[in-house]
């Protein structure tokens, strides 16, 4: 199994030489590694870096998720966090009546574009509105992946799926939601931003952006949201190699990745504001 | 034969790997190629060539939770064919 050529390396084992180990092979909160899901999904990527984030903030023991329905629902057996299986696009508000109920709980849910923008795009829209302390994150490949690959609200004009084979047309099939454009201007956000897995660079600033999410609902300071773009190459037809490519041309120009708002949700006066955010550290 | 500096290593999980490729573009000194050999999924897996700096971008990218990264005290030199 080991058949490397001549002029390659040993890799089965950690090194003889005395070394620093710096990457860990999962994250902590990743029961194990094995999943079933398709080579160059961009999917296992946003999970990764979704719990380091929660081992990092130290919230390992007080996260609580809710997940929708796509391919990542197959992490529900081997993520090590509570988490509640909503019904399909319905995670915003679970997540909104288990805030209420925990508030001293970091309150997150995981959707697809299939999930949160098709199936329970007023469920979304509503709980940021309501400007309720809960964090969105939202994995956007365009595709119902788990469900035949056929496209989304959020599919791109000129993307592949399986019912788009000649691409997205605006004139036969609508135009894409930007879900994150929608959610960001409302008077409920506090944090919004869109993000990638298509390379390394990246990954880390995703992670940064789901980090500064999470610190916001600590912080009480109201709706926060994180859009993930991941590689769907099984959805769009494409070779492994070439997903973080078309994501790149195809997605990215149209869901325009950065951060989105940042800021505090609007409360009528500063005076309600403060007292908003006392409560909410009373709470805690 | 030349000399090229190791900073780091790393360690692939070959059986768990699905032959993506997604870590070969990622690597910023361009020392990971997929393998002639297919491990038991039958696919090809990366093999690391001498020059890793442990930066991690294979890490990062992998979806199959496939590589562990190490940075070396003290750099390994390694001898290559010019």
């Amino acid at each position: 199994m080991s058949d490397v050529r001549d002029d390659a390396l040993p890799t089965l084992a950690p090194p003889n030489e005395p070394a620093r180990k710096v990457g860990r092979i999962k994250p902590a909160l990743l029961l194990h590694e094995d999943h079933d899901l398709c080579p160059g999904c961009g999917e296992p990527v946003a999970i990764r870096i979704l719990l380091e984030v929660i081992e990092e903030l130290g919230q390992e023991r007080n996260a609580i998720g809710i997940i929708g329905i796509g391919c990542y629902t197959a992490f529900t057996s081997t993520m090590d966090v509570d988490l509640v299986q909503a019904l399909h696009g319905r995670a915003p508000s679970v997540a909104t009546g288990a805030k209420r109920m925990r508030p001293d709980t970091l309150m997150f849910t995981l959707q697809g574009d299939g999930d949160m923008v098709n199936e329970g795009l007023q469920e979304v829209i509503h709980t940021a509105a309501r400007g309720e302390n809960v964090t969105c994150v939202l994995l956007n490949n365009g595709v119902f992946g788990e469900t035949g690959g056929h496209m989304t609200s959020t599919t791109v004009l000129g993307q592949r799926t399986k019912n788009s084979l000649e691409g997205r047309d605006a004139g036969r099939h609508g135009h894409p939601i930007l879900i994150g454009d929608l959610l960001a201007p409302l008077g409920g956000t506090a944090y919004a931003a869109r993000g990638s897995v298509h390379d390394a660079p990246n990954v880390v600033k995703t992670k940064n952006m789901i980090r500064r999410a999470f610190e916001a609902q600590l912080e009480g300071r109201g709706f926060s949201f994180v859009e993930i773009l991941t590689m769907c190459p099984t959805g769009w037809f494409v070779p492994t190699a070439e997903g973080p490519g078309y994501l790149d041309d195809v997605l990215a120009p149209v869901h325009a990745t950065g951060e989105l708002k940042n800021g505090e949700r609007l409360v009528g006066t500063p005076q309600l504001l403060e007292a908003a955010r006392a409560e909410e550290r009373g709470r805690r | 034969m030349s000399t090229v500096e190791s900073r780091g290593t790393i360690t692939v999980a070959v059986e768990r790997c699905k032959g993506c490729e997604l870590c070969i573009p990622a690597c910023p000194p361009r020392v990971l190629r997929m393998s002639e050999a297919r491990n038991e999924l039958g696919v090809p897996y990366p093999e690391l060539l001498p020059g890793c700096t442990g930066c991690g971008a294979c890490l990062l990218v992998c979806p199959d939770f496939c590589f562990e990264i190490f940075q070396y005290e003290t750099p390994v030199l390694h001898e290559v064919a010019s």
